[in-house]
């Protein structure tokens, strides 16, 4: 069987931080988380276990809300979402999110869209993974332009949520709530610890000797390239036709 | 009800007024959106439940906005909004960051005729440190809980597109919920629809729940396939190659003119 190529080894990355949770939303141009949730809903049924509940924004056919645009931020704040992803044009070594903007705020020198319901859903749902294909200086900063939402709180501020993990092309971190810092987990194949070193612009902890991120099974695989495949396609036609394809012999 | 024509519906929106849109899969009206650039009302209030697109970017481009408070602005799959990426980076116009679920919860707060609403999160971010208008206070039920608050915010007028209302002035807005929270909040609210139906929207109990009353609608004038080039849920699909073109056009003052004028025409054409 084909070796996973890069955006099905980061599928199966995020398909392993969602692993036994209920309810998981996921944004309306986010192809890779949404195939990561596809992916656990499926080993979910195929094991026998309660299915993983997926909620694609913007989707028709992937959305049960049925109170407006605000249920999403009403099922967080009552506790009902475990899981959701968030990036940002920049996210720094505290775990704050810019997607605001670079630069001096107002007058930024790079204008992204906006901070949309970052600086509330980063409070309320307890695993926020960050997501961030691109791996570069540029994006990972020693401190954002401007905080959209804050990695971490004083104590007398209610939170539950906050970052869980910090996934990009080239490596997954997890977060140390308490320190404020983040931690080299395991570095995808084709990259070194030293390649991670030089495109992160902030500090961090790492192992004596950072593994390697395990390799996808052969099982996992035929479940993303057969049925999770078709499932993506139904939201994401473009992003799925770029994935390996196996079909189940006639 | 009054049902209008396009230009009428349009002409009720004053210059200076504080204008509420939807997002764009909930239902936004562009065909009225071009006979607003067409009459040239400007110096609105832009606010964008919760967030925008080609909308705003259009408002924008076009001058017609001197403050946008919104949680975002983007044209999705195809890329930046680039008018709004232009005036924030001259700061042609006054920028009101905002996160959605606030949004959300000051046009709430309008509608319950309450003065503010609580909402969690927010403490210790830039959206924070730049609104003068959000406080922080202590939680008056509990030691030592730091809350924000928001106030009530009460549009001049909510504008947004929707498949159908009735002659009593009904309108179908299915589970776009956030379309009846921005016309209770608003003082007006003007909407564009596909078709009229003549039986009662409100006659069959088993969908009365996705129906806007009359009593909150103000004016309706019919635009036939009045969100395009974006999306009507369960009508038609946002027209992606269309959408692309803008924000290619869009990437120069001269590409946004050009692509305004045949706009403006085609819509006075729908």
């Amino acid at each position: 069987m084909q070796a996973a190529t890069a955006h099905e080894g980061l599928i199966v990355c995020v398909a392993r931080l969602l692993a036994g949770l209920h309810h998981v939303a996921v944004g309306a141009s986010s192809p890779i988380p949404a195939a990561g949730a596809m992916l656990v809903r499926a080993q979910d049924e195929i094991a026998g276990r309660e299915p993983l509940r997926i909620s694609i924004l913007g989707s028709e056919e992937h959305n049960f809300f049925t109170n407006g645009g605000v249920e999403l931020f009403d099922c967080a704040a009552q506790g009902r979402i475990d899981a959701f992803f968030l990036g940002g044009g920049q996210i720094d070594g505290q775990g704050n999110i810019n997607l605001v903007g670079s630069g001096e705020y107002p007058r930024t020198d790079v204008r992204w869209p906006g901070s949309f319901g970052s600086s509330f859903m980063y409070f309320v749902v307890p695993r926020v993974i960050l997501f961030r294909e691109e791996h570069s200086p540029r994006v990972f900063v020693e401190r954002v332009d401007f905080v959209s939402a804050p990695g971490t709180s004083a104590a007398n501020v209610e939170r539950r949520g906050g970052p869980h993990a910090l996934l990009t092309g080239m490596a997954l971190f997890s977060f140390d709530k308490a320190r404020a810092r983040f931690r080299l987990e395991s570095v995808h194949p084709g990259f070194t610890a030293k390649d991670v070193g030089a495109a992160t612009g902030f500090e961090y902890d790492a192992p004596a000797s950072v593994p390697q991120t395990a390799e996808s099974d052969a099982g996992t695989l035929t479940l993303l390239r057969g049925r999770v495949r078709r499932e993506l396609a139904e939201s994401y036609p473009q992003f799925a036709s770029t994935l390996p394809e196996w079909r189940e012999a006639a | 009800m009054a049902l209008t024509s396009l230009d009428d519906l349009v002409a009720a929106i004053p210059p200076g007024a504080m204008l509420a849109v939807p997002t764009d899969y909930s239902g936004v009206a562009m065909a009225a959106t071009a006979a607003l650039v067409r009459r040239g009302t400007d110096n609105l209030h832009l606010i964008c439940v919760p967030a925008s697109g080609m909308q705003a970017d259009i408002l924008v481009g076009d001058g017609l906005v001197a403050t946008l408070e919104t949680s975002a602005v983007t044209l999705g799959e195809a890329g930046g909004a680039p008018r709004f990426q232009a005036a924030a980076r001259d700061a042609s116009i006054r920028l009101i960051e905002a996160t959605c679920p606030a949004i959300h919860a000051a046009l709430l707060a309008a509608q319950k005729g309450v003065p503010f609403m609580p909402i969690r999160g927010i403490i210790g971010s830039d959206v924070l440190a730049h609104r003068a208008d959000w406080k922080v206070i202590d939680n008056p039920f509990a030691a030592d809980d730091p809350i924000v608050i928001v106030p009530a915010l009460s549009p001049d007028i909510a504008l947004f597109h929707a498949p159908e209302a009735d002659r009593f002035g009904n309108v179908r807005i299915g589970r776009r919920r956030e379309l009846a929270t921005m016309a209770y909040a608003a003082k007006t609210t003007l909407v564009t629809v596909e078709r009229i139906s003549d039986t009662s929207l409100l006659a069959d109990e088993r969908d009365a729940a996705g129906v806007l009353p009359a009593l909150y609608v103000s004016q309706i004038a019919i635009a036939r396939r009045g969100a395009w080039p974006l999306g009507l849920w369960g009508e038609y699909p946002a027209d992606g190659a269309e959408i692309a073109r803008y924000a290619q056009m869009a990437r120069t003052p001269e590409g946004f003119r050009a692509y305004m004028d045949a706009f403006v025409q085609r819509a006075r054409a729908a």
